[in-house]
């Protein structure tokens, strides 16, 4: 399959993550990513291991990020290893770093140096919260993005304290972020021969993500959300939005009228709360309703019955129960990679392109893996 | 500055959050986007929300996701309707929908429609779940999504049950993909068919705990003491204080039982054990916590670099000079009257990417259109 970004050079001097998801969907998409990184030890990713588990010396995190990469290791303190990175520069189509405001001016790498190589040049940077204001040399960290941001305030019940997202979901949508806007500025490239900084931050992608609500905030009288006391499942949304328990498990309830799931699921007593302003402004008192007669039947025949009376909702499922599930299997969505004989299982691209699915089997680079042939083919 | 996609056409079918997501970025990015919508009920979003978030007009929620967009309301069944949809045709770069498998090739705007009018345009589209399987057909609604591909399972601790994420995170990520995979196909310069599910989005985000399930089979654990990240150790978590919530990332147990003053941690000296035995720490941190104010631990753990952060709300937030220095906010003008919103979180070329119009009322572009590109009188 031809791929649309087959051609491209990207360096990444991005570590950890929202950077480096940038550069996989990049590579996934057909560029060729470089990652430099520095000699020994490279990506400080790599030996950030989530529940110590490894890879060929790798933490296995590093490698589910940093598949399909190449490795150029270089010494940037070093003036002779910059001269030669900033060779490479010279012939690449896009670099991409995360380092704290004002380092890379000291090595020499800032946008201004870096355009009078290479003028065309696409220079991404990530921050965790801008490069000016009282934040700009705080630790642009996930969880902490998520704390000052307000977004955890939205998910778990209004009983319950400040409930973050239990996933790095500042750095993966500021790496989604990055990604589109290095994508536009190479399109800009080609239509007008400009070069482009594309700027992005964990806080404004966190905020991005909040507008709805932060829309609703800033024009009304700065009301802040509230998050239903039961089932909570999104502070804007009515009853019966949320998650369940049942006789055997739990269920998921999506939005709708409340007249056709209390007749769907044969729940009298909630007449007077049909019509969406009841449905928000009673929620809690709806939820806690619905709770207690779902925990009368089972998840399954109160999926039955949801289904028959044609409202949205669905079972909630587990890695093992999903995984198992042939809507799953049918998808495809796993790929194995190999380094040295350690194998490893990680998911693929979730874009399709021209009706197919992106696989790459190339496992992530050991440091320095590919500087002989670099310096070769660019003639370093 | 030029903005990327100056002069690039959307035709755009999609409704709700995850298509319009895609294609606010692409109108963010300087293209210029048709919405098409029903003619009488429009975008469902005009009306799914709780009543009381109406601003100038309209929805809440639609006027934060629609800002600047032309809006086209007719009838898609309607064969006059339809000809002004195929007189536009020819002229759009990109053609989006997030409609059910089947829907787009029984109106007549499959890919293989579109493409006998325009080669070279880029279809781009959103499913729930693919066009294959047994669940091809239900619908693609956010929460379904968190409770099928696992994500309800990651957020709150073991003693909560399933815990949704509060914000509709998979229509974000499935129109952040669907822009990723649109914008490859336009520098590539070639028509082409981007189709993104839901469900693939779900589980792209969720690459590390999938990685490492498949890697050692165990169920996911989130621990039941201020939990943050199933796989990550103690400290990650956030701790009740005197006056309100402090974050803390990363750190040494024993170097933030001496800085803390708290004696009980100077014990867990392996960083190997910090992981299995992070439920019996962050019950110590907690304890320890809750006795002085976030101001107070902040002056202490942040001059010695420890990765930590006060919790804001909004209100806290908003009021931050940290906040206002990004310039997060713009101003922008419906029909229903002015509003505030978020812009674009990209910046280019150290400049923002603003924009002054608001979201529309349904239809407000018909005549304007019909005349553009159809030649019929306004």
């Amino acid at each position: 399959m031809s791929l649309p970004l087959a051609g491209l050079t990207v360096l990444e001097f991005s570590q950890y993550l929202a950077g480096p998801y940038a550069g996989l969907r990049l590579a996934d998409l057909g560029a060729r990513v470089i990652k430099i990184e520095r000699p020994g030890k490279g990506d400080a990713c790599r030996q950030l291991a989530t529940k110590n588990l490894w890879a060929d010396g790798d933490s296995v995190l590093f490698h589910t990020i940093n598949r399909n990469k190449e490795s150029f290791a270089a010494n940037l303190k070093d003036p002779a290893d910059v001269a030669t990175v900033k060779k490479l520069i010279a012939q690449a189509d896009v670099i991409t770093h995360n380092f704290r405001p004002g380092i890379m001016q000291r090595l020499g790498l800032d946008y201004e140096s870096v355009k009078a190589v290479n003028p065309a040049l696409i220079y991404g940077e990530v921050s965790g919260y801008g490069d000016t204001g009282p934040w700009k040399d705080k630790p642009g960290q996930d969880l902490l993005a998520q704390s000052v941001s307000g977004l955890t305030w939205v998910t778990g019940n209004g009983d319950q304290p400040p409930t973050p997202f239990g996933i790095a979901v500042a750095d993966m949508l500021c790496g989604t972020h990055l990604a589109q806007g290095l994508l536009a500025a190479l399109v800009r490239k080609k239509r007008f021969g400009v070069g482009a900084k594309v700027n992005v931050s964990l806080l404004e992608s966190i905020l991005d993500f909040q507008f709805e609500g932060l829309t609703a905030y800033l024009n009304s009288d700065n009301e802040l959300p509230e998050r239903s006391q039961i089932a909570n499942a999104h502070p804007y949304v009515g009853a019966p939005y949320g998650i369940y328990a049942t006789a055997n498990g739990h269920i998921a309830i999506s939005m709708g009228s409340l007249e056709t799931l209390c007749k769907a699921i044969d729940l009298q007593g909630l007449e007077e709360f049909y019509g969406v302003d009841a449905q928000f402004f009673e929620r809690d008192n709806i939820k806690s309703a619905l709770q207690k007669h779902l925990k009368n039947r089972t998840s399954g025949e109160w999926l039955q019955m949801l289904e028959q009376g044609s409202y949205w909702c669905s079972e909630v499922l587990d890695y093992e129960a999903l995984t198992q599930h042939e809507a799953y299997q049918l998808l495809g969505m796993e790929q194995t990679l190999e380094r040295n004989g350690a194998s490893l299982t990680t998911t693929r691209c979730p874009i399709r392109y021209n009706g197919e699915r992106i696989y790459s089997d190339k496992a992530a680079p050991k440091v320095g893996a590919d500087n002989e042939r670099i310096q070769q083919e660019f003639a370093l | 500055m030029i903005k990327p996609l100056q002069d690039i056409t959307v035709l755009d079918f999609t409704q709700f959050l995850s298509g319009p997501s895609a294609s606010l970025r692409l109108s963010d990015l300087g293209a210029r986007v048709i919405k098409v919508e029903h003619k009488v009920k429009g975008d469902l979003c005009r009306n799914i929300y709780a009543s009381h978030l109406n601003i100038a007009g309209q929805s809440g929620f639609y006027q934060g996701i629609n800002r600047a967009k032309e809006s086209l309301a007719l009838d898609l069944k309607d064969s006059g309707d339809f000809a002004q949809v195929k007189a536009i045709l020819p002229h759009a770069d990109i053609v989006l929908h997030n409609f059910r498998p089947g829907v787009m090739e029984r109106l007549g705007l499959g890919v293989a429609d579109i493409k006998a009018i325009n080669p070279n345009a880029i279809y781009g589209e959103i499913t729930g779940y693919g066009h294959d399987g047994p669940w091809r057909d239900r619908p693609g609604q956010d929460l379904l999504l968190q409770a099928l591909s696992g994500l309800a399972g990651l957020s709150g601790d073991e003693n909560s049950g399933p815990v949704p994420m509060g914000l509709a995170i998979v229509d974000n990520l499935a129109g952040a993909q669907l822009v990723q995979g649109v914008l490859a196909a336009l520098y590539a310069g070639e028509g082409a068919l981007v189709q993104v599910s839901m469900l693939e989005a779900a589980l792209d985000f969720q690459f590390e705990p999938l990685t490492l399930y498949y890697h050692d089979g165990e169920p996911v654990d989130r621990g039941r003491e201020n939990a943050a990240h199933a796989l990550v150790g103690a400290p990650y978590g956030l701790y009740k204080t005197q006056d309100g919530y402090l974050a803390l990332a990363m750190g040494s147990i024993p170097f933030l039982g001496e800085l803390l003053n708290c004696q009980p941690l100077l014990a867990f000296t392996d960083a190997g054990r910090w992981y299995a035995e992070r439920d019996a720490i962050k019950t110590i941190l907690a304890e320890h916590l809750q006795n002085q104010s976030t101001a107070h631990w902040l002056s202490i753990l942040e001059p010695a670099d420890i990765w930590c952060a006060e919790v804001f709300n909004w209100q806290q937030l908003v009021a931050h000079e940290g906040f206002t220095v990004l310039d997060m906010v713009q101003e922008v003008e419906s029909p229903g009257g002015r509003y505030l919103t978020t812009r674009c979180p990209i910046r280019l070329d150290d400049q923002l990417l603003t924009q002054s119009e608001g979201g529309p009322t349904l239809g407000q572009h018909n005549s304007a259109l019909r005349a553009e590109f159809t030649g019929a009188k306004p």
